[in-house]
């Protein structure tokens, strides 16, 4: 349902760049589209430009419903919107689904120019720093010279940092959200594990399924129910589902019969009806490799050194995939360089997902941040 | 525009024009317990100070983030592990000192992020507060407005306690202001002055190692 300070009806805007793009892999893709929503004016002095970068199953359809499907909010509505903490009656809001994504950017599942078919696996592994150079195109085609704010959470709180790495003159504010500066062990493992049950399964023919008409879904279904058990914390999921039977007695089968069951592979069949196996793939790759600091020998404060903008870092309490401790290695490394950082944990029961949720004083603290941005 | 003038700041919080005093322009500064941020702002006007505030206090966070302060919001109980040695000129504890647990640490703390450290505290000396001790009841005044079973005030101590505590901690002070409301008292102060505001600095200026907490 369409809420009183929705953006109200939106439509997906397309883009070519023409430009080649060289990738941190080494290869170079020569040309690509890019799907984006804009909400808000781009003011007369380009200055109230806000980038909101998505996560990992995120995309361009930030806020605001289509005309032809009710149900089609955007996954950070509750955000952004006029009156909302990312006001778009001030700032000039801009979503975009990135390289590699199967929203309607280039990636795996588009056509390949030079052979008429998908690119399946011949798609090339991208980066956030990747990502970040085809935001920039993005900025440069709608005439951004500097965005006020980048913002973003987790995957998506990495891109904003490394706006302030890559561009440091052509980003004022990185509101970075539930997110790390490099994934841990763990973290990766979680990764490893998602990216194993789509790889192995007989449906992926090395990421070439299309060709057999066909989608690895038990994997893509498999990776996303692991996924979500790891945005949600123990305490969420007790109260949310307990040890709830659906039918109130044990079947003594392996049919759904707690309620976590059946929430959990609702997700995955929704999920993977929707989602193309290759952009998880590649997505949570992406999520691997970021590490700033590995140019610098580990030195996330060398890495830092470049970086202009202010920043608010949050996190969440109970954000066991994006712990506060990783923030707090950000916030560290931004202060050892005397850059303006505020830093907000954030009481919440949802794990990682809390970034998405309505918490009041998350959504104040950043109201009050974006108040205080100058545009 | 409407903006609370400095002057008016000081006349308001004579205890900021205080610590102002002691505060050289273009510095670095850390505020501990820095509250709604009404410390650094003012510093910042008056001193042209760069510097952070680190809070426990959701409401406090926002009021910093609502008055463009930088602020961590972080339990200043478990140290300052997040910030670097010498990161600062000076690292203030403004009327915090006496609601904390763990009093010498964090002495030790803002000396080992700090060049200079600054507390101020209320002074349990001030006669008044004498008085009612005498009359059998716990202080209750308006630097000390709690009653004694909903203070969050546990560790309150004269002047002539903090300067033997500061000893311990190996911190050397510099300075001494005793204040009742805006005047600087000089006479008696143990017994006459209602605030004290103390700068110190390491007595051993080797560097230290980074804390583990």
């Amino acid at each position: 349902m369409q809420d009183s300070n929705s953006v109200g009806i939106v439509t997906p805007q397309f883009v070519h760049i023409d430009k080649p793009l060289e990738l941190k892999s080494g290869s170079t893709l020569n040309g690509y589209h890019l799907v984006y929503e804009t909400y808000g004016r781009l003011n007369a002095d380009r200055s109230n430009a806000l980038l909101v970068c998505h996560a990992l199953s995120g995309n361009h359809h930030v806020a605001g419903i289509y005309a032809d499907k009710p149900k089609s909010t955007g996954w950070w509505d509750n955000m952004v919107g006029p009156g909302k903490p990312i006001d778009t009656d001030k700032f000039f809001v801009v979503g975009v689904n990135n390289l590699g994504g199967c929203h309607g950017s280039t990636g795996p599942a588009s056509l390949d120019p030079s052979t008429n078919h998908p690119y399946g696996a011949k798609f090339p592994l991208v980066t956030v720093e990747d990502w970040v150079e085809t935001q920039a195109q993005l900025a440069e085609h709608l005439g951004i010279a500097q965005f006020a704010a980048v913002v973003g959470g987790s995957l998506g709180g990495m891109q904003a940092l490394q706006w302030t790495l890559n561009y440091p003159e052509k980003v004022r504010h990185a509101v970075v959200i539930a997110a790390a500066a490099k994934l841990t062990a763990q973290n990766i493992a979680f990764n490893d594990v998602a990216r194993q049950a789509i790889l192995t399964d007989q449906d992926f023919y090395g990421g070439d399924y299309y060709a057999y008409n066909t989608v690895p879904r038990r994997g893509l279904r498999l990776a996303r129910m692991l996924g979500h058990i790891t945005y949600l914390s123990d305490h969420s999921m007790a109260t949310k589902f307990g040890r709830d039977l659906r039918d109130g007695k044990f079947s003594f089968g392996y049919d759904v019969e707690f309620e976590i069951e059946s929430y959990l592979r609702y997700q995955g069949d929704k999920f993977s009806d929707l989602f193309d196996a290759n952009s998880y793939l590649l997505m949570t790759k992406a999520l691997d490799y970021f590490d700033p600091a590995h140019a610098y020998n580990g030195d996330l404060t060398a890495a830092f050194k470049v970086a202009k903008a202010g920043f608010l870092v949050l996190s969440f309490t109970t954000d066991w995939r994006f712990s506060p401790e990783r923030s707090r290695d950000i916030v560290k490394a931004l202060l050892k360089n005397n850059i303006n950082v505020s830093y907000a944990e954030i009481t919440s029961a949802h794990g990682h997902d809390s970034f998405l949720m309505n918490d009041v004083y998350y959504h104040q603290l950043v109201r009050a941040y974006m108040n205080n941005i100058e545009v | 525009m409407i903006t609370t003038t400095s002057s008016t700041a000081a006349a308001l919080r004579p205890d900021f024009a205080a610590i102002a005093s002691w505060i050289k322009a273009d510095s670095k500064i850390l505020d501990l317990g820095c509250g709604d941020g009404a410390l650094l702002k003012y510093l910042q006007q008056e001193r042209h100070i760069f510097g952070y505030g680190v809070d426990i206090d959701d409401g406090n966070v926002l009021s910093c983030l609502k008055n463009g302060i930088n602020v961590i919001q972080s339990d200043l109980e478990t140290g300052l592990s997040g910030f670097a040695n010498d990161a600062f000129d000076y690292v203030i504890l403004s009327q915090t000192l006496q609601a904390m647990r763990h009093t010498e640490r964090i002495i030790r703390e803002m000396l080992r992020v700090g060049r200079e450290g600054i507390v101020s505290f209320p002074n349990f000396g001030y006669w008044k507060n004498r008085l009612q001790v005498i009359r059998g009841h716990m202080p209750v005044s308006e630097a000390l407005p709690y009653h004694w079973y909903d203070t969050p005030n546990i560790h309150l101590c004269t002047l002539g306690d903090f300067e033997d505590f500061c000893q311990q901690c190996d911190a050397k002070i510099l300075e001494r202001r005793v204040m009742q409301q805006d005047r600087q008292i000089r006479f008696l102060p143990n017994l006459m002055g209602k605030l004290a505001f103390y700068r110190f600095e390491r007595q051993n200026k080797s560097p230290r190692l980074e804390s583990r907490d």
